[in-house]
């Protein structure tokens, strides 16, 4: 017997010491495929060049000095940098939704943000209403203010009603028909030339990323990305199990909802306010990761970032050179991506030992 | 620890589930909760366990009011075994089992919490299963997981919501010989609440009678399994006999 209780230890460590490899070395290969993604473009440079390129502006105090460098530092990579945060941001969220709501149909969008943000988008460009409304920082602005009024209302509600994840999913879904028809309120009445505006705005593009926003983003992404996995744990209990279980386990899981629900609510604003509407990352990262490291959230939250981040790192990549120079949104291309993808996993999903 | 339950009522709006139900169980005893469906078994289990704020009265286990207590503090002494259910996402049975040690831990799983999860494993004859997902396992076998779960949490008193009702004869009477002797080898407190009547006899010390939300008798088994009770409380006709030392019911026809 005692035999066999070391061999399940045993399992147990080396499939625990597995999946910190898989998440190391999945953000490692995102990282490679960041830079080799960077040599692709209307001019083809090598790697070289582009570790070059970095390390020529870095010593020279981030100021880049002959047109390669510049194309490189200041149009590719903070491309590359807004792919991988973005992904990040969204696919973690994506896994705590699911987790605090029990359910694998939910995404950061099923709680309406998505349309909120669009709604708010639209207020700008096509009224000017709203905080610095019309500039092009005033849309990123408004949509980030009506993502989180969004998420401010359906946490309203859902308290009201006890916090149960149906609830949630509910009132997101209602509230997601009403910001959408807010937004096609406003198209109605726009000209043709805003809606065109806005329509853009919708696909979810990576274009013209600079590295002020990246940096933005990436703050609020890494700090709603370490409150969601500071709950791991607590996403496990409430994930495997009904709040009445995770009650006598010594969790409150409504007050870690609603916390969890405000942290992934935050990131995906702050991801989808600067790119537009980027959709099948937050539901397509966290199926995929699930299905190849299990549903541990201490593992599961880190490698969906890692494969968000390689799926927005691939479809921004695809749609960058695939019909160039016309470039496609990455809100496109990711959907044609991952559904492929994501249909074969389902088809083909194994739950093997000390997986 | 003894636990010493007082006037404890539960309502659900302005509708009565529990009617000051009051008993005191030493420790090492098992308590069989007895009584027909809707008549606030599992309101009361529930009640015990902090998932429902009873609406007054009290529950003390020793010197420790459980009502009013941290939740984690309390995640320590009183654990719940629930019905059997299925989890929206499915997990290994050794990590289901390593759930239970939550109140004790930060962000990793340290080694005593591993050696705990190993011989719980052990004890409830769970090794073949630790690397199945929970949604693989039979009912009796998943419910052996959650009672592995709620042992993890090292609680000083058991609340297990039919435990036996998924299983088979054989694992019920075994799911029932390991409370016994985790009753009598850890001197837990433990409520069981449970349709069958032999079952219970042949495990429980002390049985606990609801009826229409309150309590029709407590005692042990000579005062609280009658014939008598048995047409009062459930309504069938049943003789009742001592077998082995044991009481044991013989239902008629109705």
């Amino acid at each position: 017997m005692m035999q066999h209780r070391d061999e399940i230890l045993g399992t147990y460590r080396r499939g625990r010491k597995k999946k910190y490899i898989m998440i190391a070395g999945g953000f490692f290969l995102v990282l490679l495929l960041a830079i080799f993604f960077t040599t692709l473009g209307t001019t083809d440079t090598d790697i070289g060049a582009v570790t070059g390129s970095i390390w020529r502006t870095l010593t020279a105090g981030g100021e880049a000095v002959d047109k390669q460098d510049k194309i490189i530092v200041l149009l590719r990579l903070p491309r590359m940098a807004m792919a991988i945060v973005a992904g990040i941001g969204l696919s973690v969220s994506g896994a705590a939704m699911q987790a605090v709501t029990r359910n694998p149909l939910v995404s950061p969008f099923t709680i309406g943000i998505s349309n909120a943000s669009a709604f708010g988008a639209s207020l700008s460009i096509v009224f000017g209403i709203g905080f610095f409304g019309g500039s092009s920082f005033g849309t990123v602005f408004n949509a980030f203010l009506w993502a989180l009024g969004c998420m401010g209302i359906v946490s309203l509600i859902s308290a009201r009603a006890g916090m149960s994840p149906s609830t949630i999913v509910l009132t997101g879904i209602a509230l997601n028909y009403f910001f959408s028809a807010c937004t096609s309120t406003i198209e109605f009445f726009a000209s043709e030339h805003k809606l065109a505006e806005v329509v853009q705005w919708a696909f979810g593009s990576l274009n013209g990323s600079q590295w002020e926003e990246v940096f933005v983003m990436a703050v609020v992404v890494v700090f709603c990305t370490a409150g969601m996995l500071w709950y791991a744990r607590d996403l496990n209990v409430i994930a495997g199990g009904d709040d009445e279980v995770a009650r006598t386990l010594g969790i409150h899981p409504e007050r870690i909802r609603l916390l969890v629900c405000a942290e992934a609510a935050l990131a995906t604003a702050a991801v989808i306010s600067f790119t537009g509407v980027i959709g099948f990352v937050g539901l397509a990262g966290p199926h995929i990761a699930r299905l190849l490291i299990g549903s541990d959230h201490r593992y599961l939250l880190p490698f969906s970032a890692v494969m968000g981040a390689f799926l927005m790192l691939v479809a921004d990549t695809i749609g960058r050179l695939i019909l160039a120079p016309v470039m496609i949104p990455v809100g496109i291309v990711i959907s044609f991506l991952g559904v492929p993808i994501f249909i074969n996993l389902i088809l083909v999903q194994r739950k093997g030992e000390g997986v | 620890m003894t636990l010493c339950v007082t006037d404890l009522s539960f309502r659900y709006g302005s509708r009565q589930i529990l009617d000051r139900v009051s008993f005191t169980q030493q420790e090492g005893r098992i308590l069989a909760l007895l009584g027909p469906n809707g008549t606030g078994k599992t309101t009361l289990l529930k009640s015990l366990s902090g998932i429902l704020r009873p609406f007054e009265g009290s529950s003390f286990l020793d010197e420790e009011d459980l009502l009013h207590m941290n939740v984690r503090k309390k995640a320590k002494l009183v654990a719940y075994v629930p019905q059997n259910t299925n989890p929206a996402f499915p997990m290994r049975v050794i990590d289901a089992v390593m759930m239970g040690r939550r109140p004790f831990q930060g962000m990793r799983s340290a080694r005593k919490d591993e050696q705990k999860v190993m011989e719980l494993l052990s004890l409830l004859e769970l090794t073949p299963f630790a690397f199945k997902y929970t949604n693989e396992l039979s009912g009796g076998e998943r419910q052996r997981v959650f009672l592995a779960r709620a042992l993890c949490q090292e609680p000083r008193l058991l609340l297990l919501d039919e435990p036996t009702s998924s299983m088979d004869l054989k694992n019920q009477l075994r799911t029932m010989s390991m409370v016994r002797r985790l009753a009598d080898e850890q001197n837990l407190t433990v409520i069981v609440s449970i349709h069958d009547i032999n079952l219970a006899a042949m495990y429980c010390d002390d049985f606990l009678m609801l009826c229409d939300r309150k309590v029709y008798t407590f005692g042990d088994a000579q005062k609280v399994l009658t014939g008598e009770n048995m047409e009062k409380v459930y309504g069938v006709k049943a003789k009742m006999d001592e077998y082995n030392g044991y009481r044991h019911m013989i239902l008629k026809k109705m």
